[in-house]
């Protein structure tokens, strides 16, 4: 067993004598019946690192990253969160961990994803001060009041009584992630978070990504975002059908990778984004 | 020609019986809302003979007429050591027939969330519990309401069926009246428009919750009714 004694602690800026990486990634492997999805990953992330994970679609990206906070469930290897097992019992007979114990993994684990999943019945405030009360067992007003500066801090104070109906793709995704923010968790996952995103609504929610990877948040991002990758990312991860292809800083990856399918993707991607 | 007189004379009786159809329609529809959920949920459970279970018990209810399970209930009910007021038969026979009616409606209504919307709840830590008070079931009354008001209109009309087993409904005390004063016109007029009273005003009430749970499509914010205002008041 490794102690672990940052888990109270928010994320903090990394250090020499941090033993234990955020997330470890031990030969971890996934199949759908006959289809390797993920196959022999290994990954490491230190605190307050960003990592992105690119890659063609159907690669694995995004499930390697449902894996991490058990979304997805994983048949062999190991995952770790401040060296804590994900979604399995920690010894010899490997049992899955019950709902409560991936319960407790999970209010520490931050997740944002493609169609931002906002609750459309509550206004933005709510959506933010919901977890506050249910998990954190924080009373009405404080959440509220919380939630507020949470909104603040990602531009939507204005909007905080505004149904997700009613706010932009971009405003949506701010507020999932001012959602997640509140709960101040060690470690967030985002899933895509542009995708689904006008061209022009991009940036909004690049920016507050970059704030917070400023304020030294831990972060993996799966993204087809190059730029964002190249320049906020310290370490990239190119998956290819279920293997990380390549890994290394950005400049590794995409100036001197000499894999054929790195390249191949990098150029699909330059021809794309050129006219 | 009519003989309004009689609404006067039977009066009384009548609104008892109005009553008292109201009464076993209202419980017969909490009984089996509150039943259909629990079922709902105990499918979802992954256990096979369970789901067996409860699959026969909907094919069945919904397979066969409400007046033969009504019997079943009341009349067959003693060879089983269960001896049921006609009104409570009645109320829990509405009970147990309206549960596989709901029961569907809510299963519909569950595969309906968004996943993503589970998730994210699931993702922030919160119980399974907490998740199905604050994330499924609003999202369940957006898709359903209208199939819930749908049967429960139906319900209201299903209680006429109590006046064989003798509950004291509004169909036992027409029938009564007719029996009486050989005016039948009047009756079937009066029935018609009590059943109609009734209907019409679940079908409003069911409108007015619709609206209330949707509120968040049409509104800007929970207080204001426009986008001009959620501006004004940020």
């Amino acid at each position: 067993m490794t102690a672990v004694s940052q888990t109270a602690t928010p994320p903090r800026p990394a250090s020499a004598g941090d033993a234990v990486p955020m997330v470890s990634i031990r030969g971890v492997g996934k199949s759908f019946g006959t289809n390797e999805v993920l196959r022999d990953i290994d990954l490491t992330v230190d605190r307050s690192e960003v990592v992105c994970l690119i890659g063609p679609s159907g690669s694995g990206k995004s499930t390697l990253l449902r894996c991490i906070n058990f979304l997805e469930v994983y048949d062999r290897g190991e995952i770790r969160i401040e060296g804590k097992l994900v979604g399995y019992t920690d010894d010899a007979q490997r049992r899955r961990l019950s709902n409560r114990d991936l319960r407790d993994l999970r209010r520490n684990v931050g997740m944002v994803f493609q169609q931002f999943n906002l609750w459309p019945h509550m206004t933005a405030l709510e959506n933010v001060a919901e977890a506050l009360v249910q998990v954190r067992g924080m009373d009405k007003a404080a959440a509220s009041a919380h939630a507020g500066r949470m909104l603040d801090r990602v531009g939507l104070a204005a909007k905080a009584d505004s149904y997700p109906a009613r706010l932009s793709g971009g405003q949506q995704q701010r507020v999932a992630i001012a959602r997640v923010i509140a709960m101040e968790p060690h470690l967030m996952l985002f899933d895509e978070p542009t995708s689904a995103l006008d061209p022009e609504l991009v940036g909004e929610v690049l920016q507050v990504m970059r704030d917070l990877a400023a304020d030294g948040m831990t972060m993996v991002v799966v993204t087809h975002e190059m730029g964002f990758a190249a320049n906020v990312a310290d370490k990239v991860a190119f998956l290819d059908r279920g293997r990380i292809a390549a890994f290394g800083t950005p400049r590794e990856v995409f100036h001197e990778a000499t894999e054929p399918r790195v390249q191949q993707f990098l150029q699909t991607y330059h021809e794309r984004n050129s006219f | 020609m009519l003989d309004f007189a009689l609404f006067v004379q039977y009066g009384p009786a009548l609104l008892r019986g109005f009553g008292v159809t109201i009464l076993c329609w209202g419980a017969g529809c909490l009984i089996g809302m509150a039943l259909g959920f629990v079922l709902m949920l105990l499918r979802q459970v992954p256990v096979k003979p369970l789901r067996w279970i409860i699959r026969a018990y909907i094919e069945v209810i919904r397979g066969t007429p409400f007046l033969i399970q009504l019997f079943l209930l009341y009349s067959g009910g003693p060879s089983f050591g269960l001896r049921l007021e006609a009104t409570t038969a009645g109320i829990l026979g509405l009970g147990l027939y309206g549960s596989a009616y709901f029961a569907e409606i809510f299963r519909a209504g569950y595969q309906a969330v968004p996943k993503g919307q589970v998730e994210a709840a699931l993702s922030l830590g919160m119980s399974y519990g907490a998740i199905l008070r604050r994330v499924i079931v609003p999202a369940m009354l957006v898709s359903t309401i209208p199939a819930i008001v749908n049967m429960m209109a139906i319900l209201t009309k299903e209680t006429v069926v109590l006046s064989i087993i003798t509950v004291p409904e509004l169909m036992y005390e027409m029938q009564t009246m007719a029996a009486e004063t050989f005016a039948t016109f009047e009756t079937i007029l009066g029935m018609a428009l009590f059943y109609w009273l009734l209907v019409e005003v679940v079908s409003r009430l069911g409108r007015r919750l619709e609206a209330r749970v949707t509120r968040f499509l049409t509104h800007a914010s929970p207080q204001g009714s426009s986008t001009e205002t959620a501006t004004a008041r940020a």
